[in-house]
């Protein structure tokens, strides 16, 4: 009885995920280097991911498990194209944090 | 049972998660986000979704994390960003209230909401000695293939669009190869 109690609900897991999705924002907003930010972002995809196949669950609805088949495929996408555009500027560049990409500025 | 394999991944995706915001190097960093993406994929195996764990530990912990230790080798290993100076005063306090404040309005969200929510759908099959040892991944392949077979096909165009941009994006032009001995 206790341990029926004590399963962890839905909320739990919605809780959890609206966590990790906090931290991959605040990630975002403070690291400098690119590759570290596209890694927070890539959290704050697995948090969505998490709340998506929680309400799968707890609305008994396949639909939610393969919207996140989806979205892990364009986040693969996403990252090869982010990744692509990294190494295209940052080649020539001895630093690397996202302060330096400064070069239209008047 | 449940409880305690919540508690280890839940504790496993937000060390991870720390991990990959507090840790100087980026090498660090890819291998702590290697342990949230492993946590997450337990969750999801917690809640009967065995095919995304798979693709999870596949895609995410296999390919794209070893795609992001490639491009730290490639720019360089030894560029450690220091993350004690601070280039703009309040950036750090500002971020902390704004990811307090979506964490609470996410939360809040969850709440309200969750009283609302009704099952809507026609069930997802557990697997058992009735339904089969790969249920999961036969319903999700119904579903994909029946209903989204479009927004599946897009996708296979979305990958060759990444693919052959990125290949344009990466490559040195014969004219920069040329011109930089000069």
């Amino acid at each position: 009885m206790i341990a029926l109690s004590l399963a962890p609900t839905a909320s739990w897991y919605l809780v959890l995920s609206a966590v990790l999705f906090g931290i991959g924002t605040f990630g975002v907003l403070v690291r400098r280097n690119p590759l570290v930010m596209f890694m927070c972002i890539e959290l704050m995809l697995n948090a969505v991911n998490l709340s998506f196949v929680t309400l799968a669950r707890q609305l008994n609805d396949i639909n939610g498990q393969t919207i996140v088949f989806f979205v892990m495929v364009v986040a693969a996408a996403e990252v090869v194209v982010g990744l692509g555009i990294i190494v295209a500027i940052m080649r020539n560049r001895s630093s690397m944090t996202a302060d330096d990409l400064a070069e239209l500025k008047g | 049972m449940e409880l305690f394999v919540f508690g280890c991944a839940a504790l496993m995706v937000l060390i991870g998660a720390v991990g990959v915001i507090t840790r100087k190097h980026p090498v660090h960093a890819a291998l702590s986000l290697v342990l949230t993406l492993f946590g997450v994929a337990v969750l999801f195996v917690i809640q009967q979704a065995h095919f995304l764990a798979a693709v999870q530990v596949i895609v995410y912990a296999g390919a794209i994390v070893v795609l992001f230790l490639f491009v730290i080798m490639l720019l360089g290993v030894d560029r450690v960003e220091n993350l004690q100076t601070e280039p703009l005063t309040t950036q750090r306090p500002l971020a902390v209230i704004v990811s307090l404040g979506l964490i609470g309005v996410l939360v809040a969200a969850f709440a309200t909401g969750s009283g609302v929510l009704h099952e809507r759908g026609s069930g997802i099959l557990v697997p058992d000695s009735t339904t089969g040892s790969d249920a999961n991944t036969i319903q999700l392949a119904e579903s994909i293939f029946s209903q989204y077979v479009v927004a599946f096909e897009v996708t296979s165009v979305l990958l060759v669009v990444a693919v052959v941009g990125t290949v344009l994006l990466a490559r040195r032009t014969k004219d920069s190869v040329s011109e930089n001995p000069k």
